[in-house]
């Protein structure tokens, strides 16, 4: 018999820098390691909620300096470090073995440092002083897009889940992020290192649940600028990326081979969030 | 226009309504009638009758059909042009994908850029010849078909058949590698222009092309054909395909091909992005806008003028980039909507191919219908109407210089793409009134600023949601710089070495 009773916590939905059940009152369970975990099942509702948090957050997040994000996305990465006995408990909860949830975490916290570095040199490797023929002062710059829709990788672990939501949030957008059903266990963990950096609230924001519940809305909302899918079927790609045709939005699939560490450490991967902003300006006297 | 602003409280009648030209000034105005200066066409040669450009050789339509062009500004038949089905895309995207398969893909890079260098001095050789075709087919004046649209085509292959061979320094740690197929489908506005965007960066990153040209002017495009055919490209490097939007939705959903770029308007463009829905399809969209054209108080506002004027009517306004909405802090209003509507009575509306002409020919009746329709919800709405007096010609299609005052935000030519001379003022009285209107509209092309004060300009500039901004100035292209919109705008860039990106695959 154990000395003391445990207790339990409650997995539930972060949005707009907040732990909340979803406003279903619906939820579903999980078998864990050794109980049975009720999550929140996010609904339509919720999905609404998390993108108008997670518009609300974008000037913000948008307007600080470069250098401000990469050290907010750094200062995540200290906390990942930090919990990483937590991180890695939960994954193993979602059915990693003790190596490859080690293994997990630490790609996690250290693609999260990269990305931290790279903040404030996106704008200078993709910035261009263009060379127009006539008097004109010509440069194009990187932007960020705005609400980002993410759908997170199948797997269990949160190396997946930082490969989707990093390098949008490296770009300046706000994230809204449909986690993988399976492991509602590492997202809830992640988010929590989320709660405790310094990211604005409703910078990022995840929903667990179903992803064929949430994520059609997701695709189809019209305040949703770009969408990053990972791990879509034929068929569910097709749904998701005709919903994304309503309001003309950037759609960037992935496989689960673009979670290798070498493809992970990609500029590109920013640049699919961004928007080439081309600003002229007449020279003379 | 200096004297212009001299003149202004002479002419404000005390009520301090606008007052507009008087008939003085129109009689100033017309006394500087020009003699007439048309462009000989005569040299010009054009067949009766065009067919496709598929694999090197021009074929017949599996479809048998043919279509006329017309010069919009005679309503004269031009020419019978073929028109592709299902069968003639299916043969086209054939065509690319052996030329892919055998040449393009094996070709070296410098051999790549040396064909584009050829086609870029040929559009050059052949500049006088294109631009009077240009003029002819779709009803632009001359003077913007020699001196904008041929030159600048010319520049764009010659822009992107220098990177042909310098991919790898574009794109350090991957190795760009092309797509393929790409479906091009391009507008009515530019059209040589748009084909020298569409065709230069796709083959320079190694693909093959399969372009259609919009119905109403297909003879540019057919004529840079020729050009291919003369700079000996391999058969099925690049196929001409003419035909209606069905052509174009049946190239687009065409399985073989590997990328689509599309420029047109919003609401086919979103067609297109359903039609690739679920495919491997590599997508880029060009599509509608409703520029803001920010002028404040502070601006030099003879140069905005000129500005408003470029930036709505250029191309009659059949621009996707076009000004159409001028947004004028309230305190200059009435100098602004003065001074603009004398400068519009020098426009010189008719004849596209007099070298004196401003503003040409709609390009087609459907046009034609279209503005008037949006231009009279104007007038139900409440607006008031002002435009350019002038005689129109009796046959072809035409519509005056306009613009409306008293405009809202909700009123619908506010909202929708007009594609024509037509533009609404509307007034703010601060900056952050200015950006929130420029914002509040489905598109996000492009943007114009205008004002003195440089932190103000650079401010505004970074709030505005589009993909070009044009400060102090509008309506300005290059090869050299990306064009593209934000939002329903579309996505992807054309021009510059962003212009690149959509043609190849880059990873590490």
């Amino acid at each position: 018999m154990t000395s003391r009773i445990e207790v339990r916590k409650t997995l539930k939905l972060y949005i707009a820098g907040a732990f909340v059940r979803s406003e279903s009152g619906r939820t579903i369970s999980v078998q864990a390691k050794d109980e049975t975990v009720n999550v929140a099942l996010a609904s339509r509702k919720d999905v609404r909620d998390a993108v108008r948090a997670a518009r609300t957050a974008w000037p913000n997040w948008r307007d600080r300096s470069a250098y401000n994000r990469g050290q907010i996305l750094y200062r995540l990465a200290e906390m990942m470090e930090s919990r990483r006995a937590q991180l890695i408990e939960a994954c193993r909860a979602a059915g990693l073995t003790a190596r490859a949830a080690e293994k997990d975490v630490d790609e996690a916290i250290d693609a999260t440092c990269w990305y931290a570095g790279l903040s404030d040199k996106i704008e200078q490797i993709f910035s261009t002083k263009n060379p127009v023929s006539g008097p004109h002062f010509n440069v194009s710059t990187p932007e960020s897009t705005g609400v980002v829709g993410v759908v997170a990788p199948l797997a269990s672990g949160v190396a997946g889940l930082i490969a989707a939501v990093i390098p949008p949030l490296c770009g300046a957008n706000t994230v809204v992020c449909i986690a993988s059903d399976a492991d509602p266990f590492s997202t809830v963990a992640l988010c929590e290192s989320a709660a405790t950096s310094d990211l604005p609230a409703g910078v990022l924001n995840v929903l667990t649940g179903r992803r064929s519940v949430t994520a059609p809305h997701l695709a189809a909302h019209m305040d949703v600028n770009a969408l990053g899918l990972w791990d879509c079927e034929p068929a569910e790609r097709k749904e998701l990326d005709i919903a994304a045709s309503a309001n003309v939005k950037r759609v960037h699939g992935y496989k689960a081979e673009d979670r290798s560490a070498a493809l992970m450490r990609n500029p590109y991967r920013v640049v699919d969030f961004l928007e080439i902003k081309t600003t002229w300006h007449p020279a003379g006297l | 226009m200096t004297e212009a602003r001299k003149t202004k409280a002479a002419i404000r009648p005390a009520n301090g309504r606008l007052a507009m030209t008087t008939p003085a000034d129109l009689a100033r105005i017309e006394a500087w009638e020009y003699a007439p200066a048309p462009e000989a066409r005569d040299y010009l040669a054009i067949q009766p009758r065009y067919e496709l450009f598929i694999g090197g050789r021009w074929r017949k339509p599996k479809s048998g059909r043919h279509f006329t062009t017309i010069n919009p500004a005679t309503e004269e038949t031009i020419a019978e042009i073929a028109e592709a089905d299902a069968a003639d895309v299916d043969r086209a995207v054939g065509a690319a994908r052996a030329a892919y398969d055998k040449y393009w893909r094996r070709c070296p890079p410098a051999h790549r850029a040396k064909y584009l260098f050829r086609i870029a001095r040929a559009i050059a050789e052949r500049s006088r010849e294109l631009a009077v075709l240009e003029s002819v087919d779709g009803g632009k004046p001359i003077k913007e078909a020699r001196d904008f649209d041929v030159p600048l085509a010319a520049q764009h292959f010659f822009y992107y058949a220098g990177w042909a061979d310098k991919l790898e320094w574009a794109f350090p740690n991957t190795r760009p590698r092309p797509l393929g197929v790409a479906a091009q489908i391009i507008p009515w506005n530019f059209p040589l222009l748009m084909a020298a965007w569409k065709i230069a960066p796709a083959l320079a990153c190694g693909n093959t092309v399969v372009l259609k040209p919009a119905e109403t002017t297909p003879l540019t495009a057919l004529r840079l054909a020729e050009i291919i055919e003369q700079a000996d490209l391999p058969p099925g490097v690049v196929n001409i395909i003419t035909g209606s939007g069905a052509t174009g939705a049946a190239l687009a959903g065409h399985r073989g091909v590997d990328k689509v770029a599309f420029t047109g308007s919003t609401e086919v463009g979103k067609e297109i992005a359903r039609a690739c829905a679920g495919t491997s399809k590599r997508l880029t969209l060009e599509l509608g806008g409703k520029a803001a054209n920010i002028v404040f108080d502070d601006a030099p506002l003879e140069q905005a003028v000129e500005g408003i004027v470029n930036g709505i009517f250029f191309n009659q306004g059949h621009v996707c980039c076009a000004g159409s909405r001028l947004l004028v802090q309230e305190s200059v209003h009435d100098v602004v909507a003065e001074l603009l509507h004398r400068r519009m009575q020098t426009l010189r509306v008719g004849d596209p191919l007099d070298k004196n002409t401003d503003v040409g020919a709609i390009n087609s009746a459907a046009q034609l219908r279209k503005i008037e329709e949006l231009a009279q919800s104007g007038d139900a709405d409440g607006c008031t109407r002002f435009q350019t007096e002038c005689d129109l010609p009796a046959r072809g299609f035409w519509y005056r210089p306009t613009f409306f005052t008293g405009v809202s935000m909700s009123h619908r030519i506010a909202q929708e793409e007009i594609f024509g001379p037509v533009l609404s003022v509307l007034t703010f009285r601060t900056p952050d009134e200015a950006v929130e209107k420029a914002n509040n509209t489905p598109y996000g092309l492009s943007a114009g600023v205008w004002t003195d004060k440089g932190s103000k300009n650079f401010k505004i500039a970074s709030q505005l949601r589009a993909g070009v901004v044009w400060s102090n100035t509008f309506n300005k292209f290059d090869p050299s710089s990306p064009f593209g919109g934000y939002r329903e705008s579309g996505f992807g860039r054309e021009g510059g070495i962003h212009g690149l990106l959509p043609y190849i695959e880059a990873r590490p």
